[in-house]
C-alpha cells in the first residue's frame, strides 16, 4: 500500500511534466497543424545551454531563465527559417523535416558536448518527504508541481483574456478571414511556435534531473510518452494533454514500479495503439476520424 | 462500381500492356548486369571496400521497401528500424538454434534462417501494418516511432533470450571454397538486395502498384473506384516489413552479431533520409539513398578523422543528414533520381516524373 | 478629397468632381496562370454604394479578393482614396478602412459571438473593441446580444450574417467589402440587410461595394450597378436604369 501511494505521487509529478511536453506539442499542433517531431530535440539543446550557463553562472535559475528565452528564440527561429517554407499540402512533410532537425540538432549538440550523459543537477532535493513513514513527494516534485502549474494558469490566462491570445487562436483557426481583420497572421505562427518551444524547454528541464542526465537523445522516450498523452487527450485540446500526460505519468510509474523499468516503454507503446484504434478522437473528444 | 475500376484500371493498362513484356526481359536484363557488376567489383575492391558494397546491398533491401510504402502508398514509417531489429533477432536465434556446438551450421540452415526472419518480419509488419492502415500522417508517424523506441525495452525486458544490451552473436559458415569472407557477404547482401529490386519493380508496375498510387493520391477516389483502400495499406506495409526483415537479417550476417545499439532510433531517420534524397516513390532513387547511407558515414568519419576531433567523427554525417533532409525538402523534393531525370541521365519513367512533379498526384 | 478636378477625364459626368474613392483601373488577375478578371475598371465615388453582379463564376468574388489584397493582381492599378493597395498587405487593409466580408461570411465558428466582435476592433491595439462599440452592435442586431457566448458554429445563417456584418461595422471602415450579405436569407431579413446598408450610407457616408446574386434587393439599395460576365464588366449604369430598363435587364439578368 505504501508503495502504492509512492508510486502515484511519483507517478503524478513524472505525468506534469509529460502534460507539459504534451501541451507543448498541442500548442504547435494547433498554431500550425503540424506535430513538432523535433520537439524533443529542441528542448534537449534549450538545457544543454541551461546547464552551461548555470555552469558558469553557479545559479541554476540564471540557468532556466536562459532555457526559457533559448525556447522562445529557438521555436521562432525554426518557424521562421524551416518550417515556414515546407509545403504544407500533405502532413508528411512537415514531418520528415521535423526529422532533419532531430538529426541535425542532435549532431551538433554531440559536437559541442559529446555524446555521453552529462550529469544534471536537480535545483531541490529529490529525497521524498517521509509523512506518517510513507515516502510522499520531494522538493523537486514540489517544484515541479509549481513550474507546470505556473504554466498552465499563464497559458490559460493568455488565450482567454488577452487580444493577443485572441488573435492566435483566430488566426489558427481562419488565417484568411483573419489577415482581413488585421491579425498578423504569420507573425501569431511564429509566436506560436515560439511559445510552445518554451514550454517544452521547460518541461526538458523538469525531467532530465530524473533521469540519466544530458544527452542529445535524452528526450526521445520522454517524446514518444507525451506524444501519447497529446492523443490520449485528443491532440486538439489542452486540457486533454494535461489529463493524458497525468495518465501517462501513472501508467508509467505503476508498470516500472511493479514489472520493471524496461517494460515502460512498451507499456506506453500499447497505450497508444490502444488510444488511436479503440478511441480515435482521444479519451475526451466527441468522434472523429484520425486523417490529420 | 466495379465497372467503375475496370476503366480506371483499364486506361494506364492499355498504355502499358504493350512494352508490358518486354519490360520483363528488361528488368531481367537489368538485374543481369547488375549482378555481374557487382561479382566484378568483389574482384577488384579491397575488402573493407567490399564490405561495404555488402553494406550497401543491404541497406538497398529497406530503402526499397520503405520507398514503395512512403512514395508508392504515401504511409510514413518510423518504425523500419525496428523492423529490422526483428528480422535480424530472428536470424541469430534460428541461426545459432540449427548450429551444432562446434559453431557450425548445417549448409542449408542459411536459408532456413533468412527466410525465418523474412516471415517473422513480414508478421509483425502484418500487425503494425493493420494498427498503420487506420492511422494517418503524424499519427502514423507517432506510433512508429513509438515502435522504433521500443526496441531496447524488449531486449531488456526478455533478455534471457535477447541478452539485453549485450545482445546475440550470430553464427555464419565460413564461406564455400576459397572465397574470402568480405566477398562472400557480399554475395549474400547483393542476391537479397537484387531480388528485391527485382520483385518490387514488377510489383509496383502492376495492377497492385497502381491501386497503391491510386490510394496516395487520393483516399475517397480510390475507395469509389473500387479499390480496397485498408487492404492495399496493409499490404504495402506487409511487403515494405518483408523487405526491412530481410535487410536486418543481412546486417546479422555482414556484422556477424545483433544488439539494440544497431537499432536506434536514428537508424531509422536515416532510413527515411535516405528515402527522401534518393526521391521519394523511385525505387532507382531507393539505390542512391543506401548509397548515401554507407557513403555519408565514411566520408564524414574520415574528415573528422582529419580534424582529429572523435566528436566530429561521430557527429558530422548525423549533421549532413538532417541538413541534406531538410534542404531537400524544402528545394528539391524530386530527390537526387529526380534531379538526375531533369537532366535526363536515366531512362525517363513518365509515371514517376510525374509522381516528383506533382507529389499529391491529381488525375 | 486629394484629386484635383483638372486631372479628371472630361465629359465624365456631373458626379466624378473628387477621386473616387476607390478606382480599379485595367485589372487583370485571378488565381495561377489563367486569369479571371481582364482588364476591368471600376471607378466607386465615396459615400455611394456599387453593386456587382453577375452569373455565378463571373468574377465577382475574385474583384473583391483583388481589392483586398487575398490575390495580386498580374497586370493593372488598384488605387484607395488615390493611393496604390497593391503593395499593401492583407492585414493592413483594416487599418486603411478597408473591411471585407467574404463568401459565406466567415464567422469563425470555433470562436463566441463575442469573441469574433472583439476581433473586429482589435486592430486598433490592445484593448480592442470598447464596451460602447460592442454595445452599439449589440444594439443594432438584437439576437446576437443573445447569444454573446454561443460559439459561432450554433448560430443560424441569418445570425451568422449579422455577426459577420457586425464584425465589419466595429472597425468603421469608409470601405464595406460585402461578398453575397443576402445569401440563405428570409426575404424580410434581406430587406432588413438592404436598408441597413442604405442608413449606414446615408447617416455616416460610408461607401459599399456589394456583391449581390439578389438582384433586387441590390438595385434596391445601390447607387450604381455594374454586370460582370466571364472576367469582364458587360454593362454599367445607374441601378435606376438597370431597375427599369427591360432590354438591359433581359440582357444581362436574365429576368
Ligand atoms: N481558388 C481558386 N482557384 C482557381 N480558380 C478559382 C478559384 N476561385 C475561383 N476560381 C475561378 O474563378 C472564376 C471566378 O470565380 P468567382 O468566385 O470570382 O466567381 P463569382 O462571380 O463570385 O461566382 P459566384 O456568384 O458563384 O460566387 C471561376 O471560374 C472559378 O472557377
Ligand atoms: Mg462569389
Amino acid at each position: 500500500m505504501d508503495r502504492f501511494v509512492f508510486l502515484t505521487f511519483d507517478g503524478l509529478s513524472r505525468g506534469a511534466v509529460y502534460a507539459a511536453f504534451a501541451l507543448a506539442l498541442v500548442l504547435t499542433w494547433r498554431a500550425a497543424r503540424v506535430v513538432n517531431f523535433a520537439q524533443g530535440a529542441m528542448a534537449v539543446a534549450c538545457a544543454y545551454a541551461a546547464y552551461s550557463v548555470s555552469a558558469a553562472t553557479g545559479s541554476y535559475w540564471v540557468g532556466l531563465a536562459v532555457a526559457l528565452v533559448g525556447g522562445l528564440l529557438l521555436g521562432a527561429a525554426v518557424e521562421r527559417v524551416v518550417m515556414r517554407f515546407v509545403d504544407h499540402s500533405t502532413p508528411l512533410n512537415g514531418v520528415v523535416v521535423a526529422l532533419g532537425l532531430v538529426l541535425l540538432i542532435q549532431a551538433v549538440l554531440g559536437m559541442i558536448y559529446g555524446n555521453e550523459f552529462r550529469p544534471a543537477a536537480p535545483p531541490f532535493s529529490r529525497g521524498a518527504f517521509q509523512i506518517g513513514g510513507v515516502a510522499l513527494l520531494s522538493r523537486f516534485d514540489l517544484f515541479v508541481f509549481a513550474a507546470v502549474g505556473v504554466v498552465l494558469l499563464l497559458l490559460a490566462l493568455l488565450f482567454t483574456r488577452t487580444g493577443t491570445g485572441l488573435r492566435m487562436r483566430a488566426a489558427a483557426f481562419a488565417p484568411d478571414v483573419s489577415r482581413l481583420l488585421g491579425v498578423p497572421v504569420a507573425g501569431m505562427l511564429t509566436l506560436g511556435w515560439a511559445l510552445a518551444a518554451a514550454v517544452g524547454s521547460l518541461a526538458a528541464m523538469l525531467v532530465i534531473p530524473t533521469e540519466l542526465g544530458l544527452h542529445p537523445t535524452a528526450m526521445d522516450v520522454v517524446f514518444v510518452s507525451s506524444f501519447t498523452a497529446a492523443v490520449v487527450g485528443g491532440l486538439d485540446s489542452a486540457l486533454g494533454a494535461v489529463a493524458g500526460g497525468l495518465l501517462v505519468g501513472l501508467l508509467l510509474s505503476y508498470v516500472s514500479g511493479y514489472l520493471g523499468a524496461t517494460v515502460a516503454p512498451m507499456a506506453v507503446l500499447a497505450l497508444l495503439v490502444v488510444v488511436l484504434l479503440a478511441r480515435p478522437g482521444g479519451l475526451f473528444a466527441r468522434a472523429s476520424a484520425r486523417s490529420a | 462500381m466495379s465497372m467503375l475500376r475496370e476503366r480506371a484500371a483499364a486506361t494506364p493498362a492499355t498504355t502499358q500492356a504493350s512494352p508490358g513484356r518486354p519490360r520483363v526481359w528488361f528488368r531481367l536484363a537489368v538485374t543481369v548486369a547488375a549482378a555481374l557488376l557487382i561479382v566484378l567489383l568483389t574482384y577488384v575492391l579491397p575488402p573493407f571496400r567490399t564490405y561495404q558494397l555488402a553494406t550497401v546491398g543491404a541497406y538497398l533491401c529497406v530503402t526499397a521497401g520503405l520507398t514503395v510504402l512512403i512514395g508508392r502508398n504515401g504511409q510514413l514509417s518510423l518504425g523500419h528500424g525496428a523492423l529490422m531489429a526483428t528480422g535480424a533477432y530472428t536470424l541469430a536465434l534460428t541461426q545459432n538454434a540449427l548450429a551444432g556446438d562446434d559453431f557450425a551450421a548445417p549448409g542449408w540452415a542459411l536459408a532456413v534462417s533468412v527466410l525465418a526472419a523474412v516471415a517473422v518480419t513480414t508478421v509483425a509488419g502484418a500487425v503494425v501494418g493493420l494498427a498503420a492502415a487506420r492511422l494517418r500522417g503524424p499519427y502514423l508517424a507517432g506510433l512508429t516511432l513509438a515502435v522504433a523506441v521500443v526496441v531496447p525495452s524488449v531486449t531488456s525486458t526478455f533478455d534471457s533470450v535477447f541478452n539485453s544490451d549485450q545482445g546475440l552473436p550470430v553464427v555464419l559458415n565460413p564461406p564455400p571454397g576459397t572465397v574470402p569472407m568480405e566477398r562472400w557477404q557480399a554475395w549474400l547482401a547483393w542476391a537479397g538486395a537484387l531480388l528485391t529490386m527485382l520483385l518490387l519493380t514488377g510489383l509496383t508496375g502492376s495492377r497492385f502498384g497502381r491501386d497503391m498510387a491510386a490510394v496516395r493520391d487520393d483516399e475517397t477516389a480510390a475507395r469509389l473506384a473500387g479499390i480496397d483502400v485498408a487492404r492495399t495499406q496493409v499490404l504495402a506495409f506487409v511487403v515494405s516489413a518483408a523487405c526491412a526483415g530481410l535487410g536486418g537479417a543481412l546486417f546479422a550476417l555482414l556484422a556477424q552479431s545483433v544488439s539494440p545499439g544497431a537499432f536506434p532510433l536514428t537508424l531509422s531517420l536515416f532510413l527515411l533520409m535516405a528515402v527522401v534524397i534518393g526521391g521519394l516513390g523511385s525505387l532507382a532513387g531507393a539505390a542512391w539513398g543506401a548509397l548515401l547511407l554507407v557513403a555519408l558515414p565514411a566520408l564524414a568519419q574520415s574528415a573528422g578523422e582529419r580534424a582529429g576531433s572523435a566528436r566530429l567523427e561521430g557527429n558530422l554525417a548525423l549533421a549532413v543528414f538532417g541538413v541534406v533532409l531538410i534542404v531537400v525538402m524544402l528545394a528539391a523534393p524530386g530527390g537526387i533520381q529526380g534531379a538526375l531525370r531533369r537532366l535526363g541521365h536515366t531512362r525517363p519513367v513518365r509515371e514517376v516524373a510525374r509522381l516528383i512533379r506533382h507529389p499529391k498526384g491529381g488525375t | 478629397m486629394t484629386g484635383t478636378p483638372a486631372e479628371q477625364p472630361a465629359g465624365t459626368g456631373t458626379e466624378t468632381l473628387d477621386t473616387p474613392l476607390l478606382e480599379i483601373r485595367n485589372l487583370t488577375a485571378g488565381y495561377g496562370a489563367a486569369p479571371v478578371l481582364h482588364e476591368v475598371d471600376l471607378a466607386v465615388p465615396a459615400g455611394r454604394i456599387v453593386a456587382v453582379l453577375g452569373a455565378n463564376g463571373a468574377g465577382k468574388t475574385t474583384l473583391l479578393r483583388a481589392v483586398s489584397g487575398l490575390i495580386r493582381p498580374s497586370r493593372g492599378q488598384i488605387l484607395f482614396d488615390g493611393r496604390d493597395l497593391c503593395t499593401v498587405r492583407v492585414e493592413q487593409m483594416i487599418r486603411r478602412g478597408i473591411a471585407h466580408v467574404p463568401e459565406g461570411r466567415g464567422v469563425i465558428v470555433e470562436l463566441t459571438v463575442e469573441e469574433n466582435l472583439r476581433l473586429g476592433g482589435l486592430w486598433r491595439g490592445r484593448r480592442g473593441a470598447e464596451r460602447a462599440q460592442l454595445d452599439e452592435i449589440y444594439d443594432l442586431f438584437e439576437p446576437l446580444a443573445r447569444r454573446r457566448r454561443s460559439p459561432g458554429h450554433q448560430l443560424s445563417g441569418g445570425e451568422r450574417q449579422m455577426l459577420a456584418l457586425g464584425r465589419a461595422l466595429i472597425a468603421s471602415p469608409r470601405l464595406l467589402l460585402l461578398d453575397e450579405p443576402s445569401l440563405g436569407l428570409a426575404p424580410r431579413v434581406i430587406a432588413q440587410t438592404m436598408e441597413l446598408l442604405r442608413t449606414l450610407r446615408d447617416r455616416s457616408g460610408m461607401t459599399v461595394l456589394l456583391v449581390e446574386q439578389n438582384v433586387h434587393g441590390a438595385l434596391s439599395v445601390a447607387n450604381d450597378a455594374v454586370v460582370m460576365s466571364l472576367g469582364r464588366i458587360a454593362v454599367r449604369d445607374s441601378a435606376a436604369r438597370l431597375r427599369t430598363d427591360e432590354r438591359l435587364r433581359h440582357a444581362y439578368l436574365g429576368f
